[in-house]
Order: structure tokens, then sequence, then C-alpha cells
């Protein structure tokens, strides 16, 4: 790995970080173009105001917004792919590897994806805002993967997180909506305070903030008391962001409450970037005080207490999910409950185990928001995301039905999709990883808590196939024109999650070359 | 050849997905012909002495960097398995004709649980054969969720759950084998010696968990309720060749990986056949359902199967296999008759009712049919039934005495209620059947008038009759190819 000193030129360093600086730039764009055509309207709507031309008006400057936002992350897209290999700048601020250049990448796949299902979105009225939030919340994603020093990473979380608490609550004419966001905020600001406790705590004790000096430092002093507070403090932050039991009271409303495209961008993107630098932190920063959460020669260190916080979050995400009747507050619970089969890779720990966590979180990511979308159209259609709008969806779209249940029984680990997978290379990573089985209870958790998982994903889909629509669709009285674009992007989400699960050496190959 | 079983099956599935309502019962009958045709081309042409090893027929690298392949192969007992499974698919769609409801999606969840049964008998990797063994539990939820009769959403999900709850246990047992050994070709695993101790925990978990499959005493209460929940093809596949995926699974995988595992338990699990066999033939004797008295004689012959397993000789195995072979014909034609040419026509399954009607009159292909599926089943000389059971038994003595004498006084049972089933069913008082009628003509005033039994169906009870009779004649046919096969097993040895 080269060290580049810091007199390095600015052109230089902005070459590095040009992925990041064209999606700043594109956001700044898809702002001002918001702007001008919200001016635009305004003016319109006071001198002819009928509500179907400010409407239509609307609908344009959202088909610009999205487009040029659209262009803008395929351009980085292109740039990341440009960029060198293996760079290192300013003690691990930005680095550049194979692992961060893959994630930046489905990063800004996801916040496309998100993107795409905006445009269903009939209730954002100012989407050159809300698209300008995306973009920037994806910066806040890069710079979150492309990092390995805890203040960058908590400059990166902030970024992303204020952009995703404004973009919760959104919807202004939805008070759920507002509800949301503000309960997301106050978790989440608590979660951060937290984080830069436990990293004031740790910086106070190494002298460094980077990963790489830290593991150097705890490798050779013994852990005081006042380390650990903050080893455990940075973890709960974490915790907090993946929604991780008993930290995950915010997720439920948040998904609920939030406008569709912003509850699949926290559910997707935000969460597989917290992962990635989550087991950054623990496997490269912590990596002298791992411990051992093997059963039966357990050792205290951070391996025990996230196979703790991840068999409770298996345990009360599922539990809790078979008592949800909403779609969206369901697929929060079960969010809980991946975090969890997730966190079973970091404790296993390893190349294995840490390329099994990131594989489960991408393509859960993806699912999740595959799932997200049929429920965008679903309430752009009826009005809602109750069970009893899904009654009956496989009479009136029967391809969106089908999307939904690849999406559910990929969410169960039922094969040939590729949420079996992901568990059965997450699970064979974890008992792999403790000697002589070590880590076969917290496999068990896992295994009882996808048994149980199936029953509430079999509702979701006996709501779809087998019960009647209890009364005909209530149509709303405005026209509301099929939402081609989002049911587009669902059957392709669907159709990748076949493929992957029959062929998933596509998407595992390239993130374990990836994982050093 | 014969993994194009697999392939054809899953194309004919793709197809009913796009091309909606273009004669779907002839595409996948069509379809389940020529998985049939590839069986017996396969049974005719390969060489018994081929069949004696589980040799590979597909290997291609599918996941390397964890070792999987996609690996297909085949021995005597899988042929044999592949073979039931054509047969029932054939008869099953023959015995849905009738389904006018969301026709495509029926047969599509119907070729799913046909083409995930053709992959679990010729896998020779076990990550595969653990996916197709997985495919094949949600199919069957939406065909008795959507498409089945009598409390069908309760039926369809404790099946589900029960499956998927072996399924965990099977999982558990699969990983442990898989990480300990480094390896998933069932093959090299079945060379690999696993240590005492994890063979005596691992080896119940992993057999525990494919015997809930195959309806194992405590845990067969789905089979009952799923059976008569699901319509007659569900319940032709169900009882047919899903059941055998369990008692399968657990030959091929749990008692050749785990061979001193298997030593340590094997009692237990004769002792779990046993209660089985007798428990579930005295519950039947006591329905009043027609579909549950079948359903739990299903238990019952399932418990023979285990019986065959637990006593662990190249006899009683075989005698498992075949069993596993013969009652998935017998099954099959149990439920056709109850499912669709009584139940169709009569809108009953009450024996009590039925036997006012006095069918065999009106019936009489029917009342024919289920002579020789009762006769098969009670193991009636001359019928599959008795080849398979008698072959048990006889391996059994020589290490469960006492288990045979039971057994052998639990068979009783079964012909008691095979017998009280056939008669109330087809040859009621008709003097009764006065007031009854009445009582009928109030539901269902067009009971009378049904149609006689149609030529699809007929093909169907021909097939299944042919086939139970034929093996009953000459049973070596499929023992000559099986017993080879099971002694090249390792925990014979």
């Amino acid at each position: 790995m080269k060290a580049v000193d810091s007199t390095m030129s600015y052109l230089e360093l902005l070459k590095l970080v040009s992925p990041e600086t064209i999606v700043v730039v594109t956001a700044l764009a898809v702002l001002a173009i918001g702007l001008a055509t919200g001016r635009a309207k305004l003016t319109a709507t006071i001198s002819t105001a009928t509500p179907a031309q400010s409407a239509s008006d609307s609908s344009t400057a959202m088909g610009i917004c999205s487009a040029i936002a659209a262009l803008g992350l395929a351009v980085a897209v292109g740039t990341v792919l440009m960029l060198p290999r293996n760079e290192t700048l300013f003690g691990g601020m930005l680095v550049i590897t194979p692992l961060t250049l893959l994630f930046k990448i489905i990063c800004i796949a996801l916040a496309f994806l998100a993107i795409l299902l905006t445009t269903s979105e009939k209730a954002l009225r100012h989407p050159g805002e809300y698209l300008a939030l995306i973009l920037f919340a994806t910066v806040g994603l890069m710079l979150l993967v492309g990092s390995e020093e805890l203040l960058m990473i908590f400059i990166g979380l902030e970024l992303l997180g204020l952009s995703l608490y404004v973009m919760t609550a959104f919807d202004k004419t939805d008070v759920h909506s507002a509800e949301a966001g503000l309960k997301y905020f106050l978790f989440g600001s608590t979660s951060s305070a937290f984080t830069l406790f436990g990293i004031s705590l740790i910086y106070g004790m190494t002298g460094t903030t980077s990963l790489a000096a830290i593991s150097g430092k705890l490798a050779t002093v013994s852990v005081q008391p006042l380390l650990a507070a903050g080893i455990v403090m940075t973890l709960i932050g974490f915790a907090f962001k993946i929604a991780a039991a008993p930290f995950h009271l915010w997720a439920p409303d948040a998904y609920q409450g939030a406008p569709v495209p912003s509850a699949a961008f926290i559910a997707s993107a935000s969460k597989v970037a917290s992962f990635v630098v989550l087991g950054k932190i623990v496997l490269i920063g912590f990596a002298p005080v791992r411990g051992d959460a093997a059963w039966h020669a357990m050792i205290a260190g951070w391996s025990p207490m996230i196979a703790v916080l991840a068999a409770l979050s298996i345990l009360v995400g599922n539990l809790v999910a078979l008592a949800q009747s909403n779609v969206r507050r369901l697929l929060a619970y079960s969010a809980v409950a991946h975090a969890g089969y997730t966190l079973i890779g970091l404790v296993a720990g390893g190349r294995d185990g840490f390329s099994a966590a990131l594989f489960y979180a991408t393509v859960y990511a993806i699912t999740l928001v595959g799932a997200f979308g049929v429920v965008a159209v679903v309430r752009r259609e009826t009005g809602g995301d109750d069970f009893s709008n899904f009654r009956g969806l496989v009479s009136r779209s029967p391809v969106l039905a089908a999307c939904m249940s690849v999406f559910m029984l990929s969410l169960a680990g039922i094969p040939p999709l590729v949420g079996f997978f992901g568990k059965f290379y997450l699970f064979s990573a974890a008992l792999r990883a403790g000697a002589d089985h070590g880590l076969l209870w917290l496999v068990a958790v896992a295994l009882l808590g996808s048994f149980i998982s199936l029953y509430y994903y079999l509702i979701v889909l006996k709501t779809i196939f087998v019960d009647e629509p209890a009364v005909p669709v209530a149509r709303h009285a405005d026209f509301v024109p099929p939402a081609l674009l989002p049911r587009a992007t669902v059957a392709v989400l669907g159709a990748t999650v076949l493929l992957l699960g029959i062929a998933p050496q596509l998407l595992a190959a390239p993130i374990l070359a990836a994982v050093p | 050849m014969i993994a194009w079983t697999i392939y054809i099956t899953f194309a004919g599935a793709v197809l009913l997905l796009v091309l909606p309502r273009t004669f779907p019962r002839w595409i996948a009958l069509l379809t389940t012909i020529a998985g049939l045709a590839l069986g017996l081309i396969t049974f005719i042409l390969t060489p018994i002495a081929d069949l004696a090893h589980f040799t590979s027929i597909v290997r291609v690298p599918w996941v390397p960097a964890l070792g999987m392949n996609y690996h297909l192969a085949i021995d005597g007992v899988s042929l044999t398995m592949v073979l039931v499974t054509g047969i029932s698919a054939v008869s099953a769609v023959l015995f849905s004709w009738d389904v006018e409801h969301r026709q495509n999606e029926f047969f599509f969840w119907l070729l799913l649980v046909v083409a995930g049964c053709y992959g679990v008998f010729l896998s020779a990797d076990l990550f595969l054969f653990f996916a197709f063994y997985e495919l094949v539990i949600v199919p069957k939820y939406f065909l008795i969720a959507v498409f089945g009769s009598t409390n069908k959403e309760y039926g369809a999900m404790k099946l589900t759950l029960y499956s998927f709850f072996g399924g965990m246990l099977v999982f558990i047992g699969i990983l442990t084998a898989y990480v300990t050994a480094g390896s998933l070709d069932l093959n090299q695993l079945s060379q690999f010696q696993f240590s005492l101790q994890l063979q005596a925990w691992a080896f119940p978990v992993l057999f525990l968990g494919f015997a809930v499959l195959a309806g194992i005493w405590p845990l067969h209460t789905w089979a009952p309720t799923g059976h008569v929940a699901a319509p007659t093809a569900g319940s032709m596949l169900l009882a047919g060749i899903v059941m055998k995926l369990g008692s399968y699974a657990g030959l091929r995988v749990a008692m050749n990986l785990f061979p001193q595992g298997f030593q340590m338990w094997s009692k237990w699990i004769v002792l779990l056949a046993v209660i089985g066999i007798v428990y579930a033939a005295a519950v039947a004797l006591r329905q009043r359902d027609l579909k549950f008295v079948i359903g739990y004689s299903s238990v019952s012959h399932m418990g023979f199967v285990l019986l065959g397993l637990g006593a662990a000789t190249v006899l009683s195995v075989s005698g498992a296999v075949l069993q596993m072979f013969s009652h998935g014909v017998i099954a099959a034609l149990l439920f056709a008759v109850a499912g669709r040419m009584i139940y169709r026509r009569t809108r009953t399954r009450e024996l009590d009712v039925l036997a006012g009607m006095n069918l065999s009159h009106a019936l009489p292909f029917a009342a024919f049919t289920f002579i020789v599926a009762a006769a098969a089943s009670m193991g009636i000389p001359g019928f599959s039934g008795f080849a398979a059971e008698i072959t048990i038994l006889i391996g059994a003595w020589k290490t469960h005495p006492v288990a045979v004498w039971i057994t052998g006084a639990g068979m009783v049972l079964v012909a008691a209620f095979t017998l009280r089933a056939l008669k109330q069913s087809f040859f009621g008082e008709t003097d009764r059947s006065l007031h009854l009628q009445e009582s009928r003509v109030a539901l269902d005033p067009n009971w009378n008038e049904q149609r006689s039994i149609t030529a699809a169906e007929k093909c169907g009870a021909c097939l299944l009759m042919f086939v139970t009779i034929a093996v009953g004649i000459y049973p070596k046919l499929l023992l000559d190819r099986i017993m080879p096969a099971v002694e090249a097993m390792r925990f014979l040895k």
C-alpha cells in the first residue's frame, strides 16, 4: 500500500475523491433545477390555477431532476472504476482498496434504485430537494465506506444521518412521516452522541483515530475499563444505525412513516455501508480485543457482545414481526432480525466471515429495495400498505405478486433464491470460525429465527395469493397512471434475486476477491 | 440423460408461467410424461452393474470458493425413486384434468414439486441436495392453500411449518458435516470418518429433521391434515413422493454420513417406527373422513419404511426402498379414488354418508380401482405392497424379532381399517340410503347425475394399477437394482 504524504497536490486529491465530488455537484445541480422549476410552477399556479396542470408540472420537474440525478450517479460509477486500486491518504481518512471501490459502487447502485422508486411518489412536492438529499446521503455513504479513520467515519455518519432525518420527515402532508422523522432524529442523534463519546474515549486511551494504529496500540496495552467503555459505546452507536435489538425502536416507525424511497434507502444503502464500516472497525481496529463467543470458551471482548446482540435481534425481530399487520412494519422487524443474521458474520470474523456478512448485507439490501418497490406501487394504487391493501394482489397484478413472493421467500431463505445461499454462506462461516463448532449456539438461534420468520412471510404471501380482495380496490378520486418505472425496477430486482440465487458466484466472487 | 428429468420439468413450469391459458394441462402432461419416459429409458438402458454405486452423471463447479458443485449421480435407489416420481407425477396431472381455477398457477406449483423431487433424488452434492429439498416446501403451501379443500389454510401452514422445522434440523446437520469434513460431495463425505462424539449428536438431529417429512411418530400430525386439505393431485404427490424425500434423505445422507451414530440410535428409530405403524393404523380405524383414513394409512405405511431403515440389514433396507416405491403408487391410487373419483362427484368424504349411497353401482370403475388399491395397501400377495412389506419384515427378523411381531399385529389393524373404508365407501347398505339420499338431494341436487369416470381418470388409474400389480408379481425387476446399491452403502459394513 502506498502512503501518500500530506503535501500532495489538491489536483491529485481531487482526482481520488472525484466520485464524491461528482455526486455533490449533481446534488447541487438537481437542487438548482428543482428551485427553478418550483418557481416557474409557483408563477403558473398564480396565473392559471388548474390542479391537474400543476400536478403534471411537478411530475415533469420530478422527471428532469431524477434523470439528472441518475446520470450523475452513473458518471460517478464510471469514475469509481477509473480510480487507482490501492491508495491510503492522511492516515486512513481516505482509503481506496478493491473493497471500498466495490462498496462505493454498490451504494451508488442502491441510491440509484431509490431514485427510481422516487418517481412513483405523488406526495413529494419538492422533488429537487428530495433527490438532492438522497445524493448527499450517498456522499455520506461513500465517505463512510471509503474511510478507515474514526473521525472521518463520524463525519460520514453525520452527513448520512442528517440527510436521512430530513428524508424521513419529507412528506409534509402525512403526520406519520413527521412522527417517524422526529423519532429517527432523536434516536439517531443519541446514537451519534454515543459513538462520538466512544471515539473520544478510544482516542484518549490510544492517542490515535486511525483504525490500523488503534489496532497496533490495543495489541500492546492491556484493556482498561475506560477503553472497554469506549469500545462498547462505539459499538452501541452502530447498533442503533443497523437497528439491532435492543436499539431498534426507531426502525418500525421510520420504515412505516417515511416516504417509501426514504425507507428503502434507510433499509438498504445505509445498512450496507454501516455494516462495511462496523466490520472494518471491529475486524481491523479492535482486532486485538476480539474475545471469543464460543459457548465452551467464552472470553470477554467485542465478539461475545456482538453475538449477544445478534441473538437478541434475531429473536426479538422475528417474534415481534409475527404480530404485525402492516407490511412496512413487518419489514422493519424482519430487518432487525436480518441485522442479527448479518452480525453473525462479524462474530465469525476473518476473511470468510466478513465476506459472508457483506454478501448477506448486500443481497438483503437488494431484496428489501424490491420489497419496498412493491409496497410503493401498492400504496400508490390502493392508498395504503396494510395487509388488507395487499389482499388479492395476484389477480390485480400477477407480476408484482410474483416479485413480492420472490422477495419474501428470499428473506425467508428458500432456494433457489439468493437469501438461501446467503444464509448457508453465513452460517457455514460461523460454524467454521469457532473451534470445535463453538458458534453452534448462535447458528441454532439463527435457524430457529428463520423458522419463525417463514410464518410471517408466508402470511404476507397468503394475503397476496389466497385471500380475495375484501372490497373492490378503492381507486382514488383522481386517476392514477400506472407507475411503470417502479414496476420495471421491481421486476428487474426480482429477476436479480432469482439469478443471484442460481448463480451466487456473480456477487460472491467479487466480494471475496475484494475482502483482504 | 436422466438429469434432463429435472431440466424438462423446470422448463415446463417456466413455460406455464410465460404462456398463460394455452393448454396448461397438456403442457403439464407432456412434461411429466417426458420425465417418466426419461426415467424408463434409463431404467432399461443402464446395465444393472452400473447402478451398484452412486455414479456421477453431471459435475460442474458452481461456487468453487465454497466447494459447491452442480453434481448429480445415480444408483439403483435413486433410479427407483425417480421412476416413482415420474409415475406419480403423470397420474397426478391426469387426476387434475378438471382443475379450472388458476390452471397455469396450479400446474406451475405442481411441476415445481416434481422438479424438486427429481433434484433431491439425483443430487450428489449436499448443498444442491438441500436446495432441492427446501425448494419443494413452498410450492406445497400454495398448492394446498390456494387449491385445497377442508380447512386448507390451517393444513397448508401446519404442513409447511413442520417441513421447515425439519429443514432447520437438517440445516444444522448438513452444516456440521460440511464444516467438519470440508466437503459437500456426498461420495467423499461418505468416506470421511467423523468423530464418534460428533456422530452421536449430529445423526439424530439430521435424521429427525428428515424423518419429520417421512411422517415419523410423534411428528406425523402434519401428514393427515395436510393430505386432507390438499387438492387431489397435491395429496397424491405429498403422500406419493414428498414423504419419500424424508426417508430417502435419511438413507442417503444421514445414515451414510454418520454410520456409527446410526448404530447408536437405530433401535430408537425402530421403536418409533413400530409405534407409528400401530398407532396410525389404530387411529385410522376410527376416522369418519375417508381422506383422513388414507392420510393415517400413509403414516402407517411410512412406518414400514422407517422400520426397514432402522433394522439395517441389506434385505430390510432394500425392502424399505421398495416400500417407498410401492407406497408412492398405492397412496396416489387411494387419494385419486377418494379425492377425485368420489369427492368430486358426491361432494362428501364422510364415510357414514357414503355408506348410504352404495357407490359401487354408480361408479363401478371407481369401486374396482379402490378394491385394487385397498388390496395392495393391505398387503395381499400379488400386489407391490406385499412384496415390499414382506421383504422388510424378513430383513428385520434377524435383528429385531419383537418389532416384527408387533408389526405383524399392526398389519391386522391395517387390513381392518382398509376393509372398513372399502365397505363403507362403496358397499354400504342400500336400504338406509333413502333417507340419506333425501338429505343429499337437499345439499347437492346433482349428485346422482354425475358424469361417469372420465378417460383421463381411467388412464391415470390404469397406469397406477398396472405398476402396483407388475411390481407385485415381479419385484425382482426393482430389487435387482436396489439391493446392490444398498449393499454398497457404508452403514452396513
